[in-house]
């Protein structure tokens, strides 16, 4: 299964966009599994450097997960404040004590415009760009979290460090498989 | 031991939803319904499957259909298992006798004594639009089944999400 919302500009990215190798992740903020994903990527970032581009888009299973779609949003909420990464990393630093409290501690820590936030999650704004995201994985083929994509390839295997550096490097020494990229013709029907 | 295939006459049953409360696929006549066998309660693919078509009622219900889970597990199984998840879909008990839906629908699979990872979408005729076997230890994901719906006979929505890049 491939991606079929490219990856881009309104995307959430660490890195160059024109990295050679792009690492899509679709996770949920309450996820135990992303929780320790969280930190294999922050590793996987570390080893390749620049060399490397980690885009996050949301999946929050919000029935089984009763706080993953408002730390969605609050993501979302900080990342229009461009706090979207410390947002990020705050909400899966802290994942045990996940709740609207985490949210606004993080959201003050942050030096957020507090009310501006309040408003964004109590109506929703981000309700929308996060629901986009959960059907562009879903129509991905995103069947859990966290789902892996390597330059616009599904990754299945295990999300552990070893297994998804072996998969980087794979695309790192093939250059030219890219197949997320916008003006490719999209092929996936 | 076959999938029916697109085409096929959908067989009908009566399955137990809940200790006291029986469904069957004739009462959802006019309506696609989506039947997803499985092979158990509480193992983890399931768990992930389930949780993704329960969070997609909305997308079912742009459709009209129906999603029901069914495996060979009993009632009360089903009633611990999906209260515990949160699921708000149907879990149906082919429990007695054990998974003879499955072998209607070609499914079971003898050696294990549960059914294949599979899917059915039903059109509002009451035959098989679609079908899909997973292989056991895979999750199909949900991308399938609303491909599928898309495509029923008579269903004016053909939306995918476009192409469109960055700025959406």
């Amino acid at each position: 299964m491939s991606l079929i919302i490219p990856v881009g500009e309104d995307d959430h990215f660490q890195g160059s966009l024109d990295a050679p190798a792009i690492l899509v992740e679709y996770g949920d903020y309450q996820c135990p599994n992303c929780g320790a994903a969280y930190h294999v990527v922050k590793a996987l970032q570390e080893r390749f450097k620049d060399d490397l581009c980690f885009v996050f888009r949301n999946m929050p299973l919000t029935q089984t997960h009763r706080h993953a779609q408002l730390a969605a949003e609050g993501a979302e909420a900080a990342a229009a404040q461009d706090k979207f990464w410390e947002m990020h990393d705050g909400l899966y630093e802290n994942q045990a004590n996940l709740g609207p409290g985490l949210l606004e501690r993080l959201a003050r820590a942050l030096d957020l415009n507090i009310e501006r936030f309040e408003e964004d999650l109590a109506a929703h704004h981000f309700h929308g760009r996060v629901r986009r995201d959960f059907m562009g994985g879903v129509r991905s083929g995103v069947n859990g979290t966290p789902t892996f994509f390597i330059n616009g390839e599904r990754y299945n295997g295990y999300a552990d460090e070893e297994e998804l550096a072996v998969a980087i490097e794979q695309v790192l020494n093939h250059p030219g498989s890219r197949k997320d990229s916008a003006d490719r013709p999209h092929t996936r029907r | 031991m076959e999938a029916l295939k697109a085409g096929a006459q959908a067989p009908d049953f009566k399955l137990p939803s809940t200790p006291d409360q029986e469904v069957s696929l004739a009462e959802f006549s006019g309506r696609p319904v989506v039947l997803a066998f499985y092979p158990a309660d509480w193992s983890p693919v399931c768990t992930d499957q389930l949780a993704l078509y329960s969070e997609l009622g909305d997308e079912f219900k742009k459709y009209g259909a129906a999603v029901l889970g069914i495996s060979v597990d009993g009632a009360w199984c089903h009633a611990a298992f999906a209260k515990d998840r949160g699921y708000r879909i149907p879990l149906l008990a082919d429990f007695e006798p054990k998974g003879e839906v499955a072998r209607r629908y070609g499914v079971y699979r003898e050696d294990d004594g549960v059914s294949e990872r599979a899917l059915f979408v039903i059109d509002r005729d009451g035959k098989v639009h679609w079908s899909y076997v997973s292989p056991m230890g895979v999750n199909p994901g949900a991308d399938g089944i609303l491909q599928a719906l898309e495509t029923l006979p008579g269903e004016k929505r053909q939306e995918r999400p476009k192409k469109t890049g960055a700025g959406a």
